[in-house]
């Protein structure tokens, strides 16, 4: 892997909450334009893998590069490094005070400055990608919850990140709202945006994963090309888990 | 009995200016009150222990001792330490500090109420606390916030005809006054009271407007055409109905 294809590298990454520690040396490297999902049982930190990502969660120990340079050693350059690192919540976390369009709006307007004709404008145009542009008057509250997430998503993009991190982002949603937010997911990806996907959804793997990577016990055991994890080349551990989830 | 005089000292300069003093005690107090208030839930916030405890002993000095207690004891003990105020001084910080500790616990609840998560969303997406504290908390917590301070704002109204008792001319003090001087407690006290309703009257209906001002939803929907005269007798009904509750010191 050349130095200025890969975005990102986490290093010997450990996090500890006061005396439990829930990672346990994790490395991982996302190439640009590649998509990666992260699966494990529930407790094993793959949520918090994602958080010392944009550095929610400061690792404790080990680095976090982000293009080539190291960002978890100085946290006041957090606010500047998570502009250009989209993230999704599994509970949409949309601001329930302002319409659609105000909450994709918000960000570009209060951090980079822009005038609120400019934001509308980029807030409708997100609001056409994620497939929902009839509702950008509309209220958090008034929304399903998959409308909900594709908000959420165009507001992460608002930023226009270089990177898109999702937390179980259809693990709080009703079965049939599951599908419009996998879509609009699997699209982003497959235009070259670059991802990490924490998820238990399968199928959003296959179609969209360039890699899978296995943790458990806030360890990573395995970290396969899509084709080598689901044609069962896994290593034992994960091929348990896959036949836990398929049912 | 009689409405004339009712009416005679309803228009009257003394009861005018002893409503003026009220209304004026009433607000300036507010403001510093809030303030306070404002002041003191972010300071419980803070991480340095000595801050928060200072706030507990402030919290606990001045809920735990009636505010009439307090106006007294600013007007006639700190002249013994060479601490001066006029009446009315004495009156409007007495009444501040005490405010303060009750908003602040209003202002707390409505911080807290808004869900970490919305901070967290803040912050992915590169938001300064700063930022976020001013447009994702507060306008949230706001709308939480403004019904029980509402309460606060007409308690203190009424409160501050405690200030009598240290002989500031406020509207009380001159319907007692009067009162005792013509020997005409219905009139002058009817008069007083018709003051009072009015002031809380408007105060109500100023805070069903600043709730529908804060409420998104309610500002589209008027926007939409939900004005005419039924629409604003209905809002001012409402107001009135959750500005209804008491606080009792």
């Amino acid at each position: 892997m050349s130095a200025e294809e890969k975005i990102l590298e986490l290093v010997d990454v450990y996090k500890t909450f006061d005396d439990l520690t829930v990672l346990k040396g994790c490395n991982l490297r996302v190439k640009k334009k590649e998509t990666v999902v992260l699966i494990g049982p529930s407790g094993s930190g793959k949520s918090t893998l994602l958080r010392c990502i944009n550095l929610l969660e400061p690792p404790s120990k080990g680095s976090v590069v982000f293009e080539g340079h190291e960002v978890s050693g100085d946290l006041r350059g957090a606010d500047k490094l998570r502009r250009d690192i989209g993230m999704v919540f599994q509970n949409f976390e949309l601001f329930q005070h302002l319409s659609a369009v105000e909450n994709i709006m918000l960000a570009p307007m209060k951090v980079l400055g822009m005038s609120k004709a400019d934001a509308h404008d980029l807030g409708l145009e997100l609001l056409r990608k994620v497939h929902i542009p009839e509702r950008a008057d509309h209220f958090p509250d008034e929304l399903s919850g998959g409308q909900q997430q594709r908000v959420a998503i165009a507001r992460a993009l608002a930023m226009r990140p270089k990177i898109m991190l999702y937390d179980e982002p259809t693990s709080a949603l009703d079965p049939e709202m599951i599908r419009e937010v996998l879509d609009v997911m699997t699209e982003l990806s497959n235009e070259g945006m670059t991802t990490v996907c924490v998820t238990h959804e399968m199928g959003f793997a296959r179609r969209a994963a360039d890699r899978i990577v296995f943790m458990e016990d806030g360890c990573i055991l395995e970290d396969a090309a899509t084709e080598e994890f689901f044609g069962g080349r896994a290593n034992e551990r994960a091929q348990k888990f896959l036949s836990q989830i398929l049912h | 009995m009689s409405l004339d005089l009712v009416v005679q000292y309803l228009t009257s300069q003394s009861f005018l200016n002893g409503a003026w003093i009220t209304l004026l005690i009433t607000l300036v107090s507010l403001f510093f009150g809030v303030l306070a208030g404002f002041i003191i839930a972010l300071a419980q916030q803070v991480r340095f222990a000595p801050v928060r405890v200072l706030t507990v002993l402030y919290l606990w000095l001045f809920r735990g001792t009636p505010v009439l207690f307090q106006i007294i004891f600013i007007y006639n003990v700190l002249p013994s330490f060479d601490i001066r105020f006029n009446a009315f001084w004495s009156g409007v910080i007495a009444l501040s500090l005490n405010e303060g500790a009750y908003m602040a616990e209003i202002i707390r609840s409505g911080l807290q109420s808004v869900k970490k998560g919305q901070r967290v969303a803040g912050q992915a997406l590169g938001m300064s606390r700063l930022s976020i504290l001013r447009w994702i908390i507060m306008p949230q917590a706001a709308r939480i916030v403004l019904p029980p301070m509402g309460n606060q704002m007409i308690g203190m109204l009424k409160t501050s005809a405690l200030v009598s008792v240290i002989a500031v001319q406020d509207l009380l003090l001159v319907a007692n006054q009067t009162a005792s001087a013509d020997f005409r407690y219905f009139e002058a006290l009817t008069a007083a009271g018709i003051y009072y309703l009015g002031l809380t009257t408007i105060f109500m209906m100023a805070q069903g407007a600043m709730e529908s001002a804060l409420d998104p939803k309610l500002r589209r929907r008027r926007a939409a055409g939900d004005r005419g005269p039924r629409a604003v007798a209905r809002r001012i009904l409402t107001s009135i109905q959750t500005a209804g509750g008491d606080n009792v010191r």
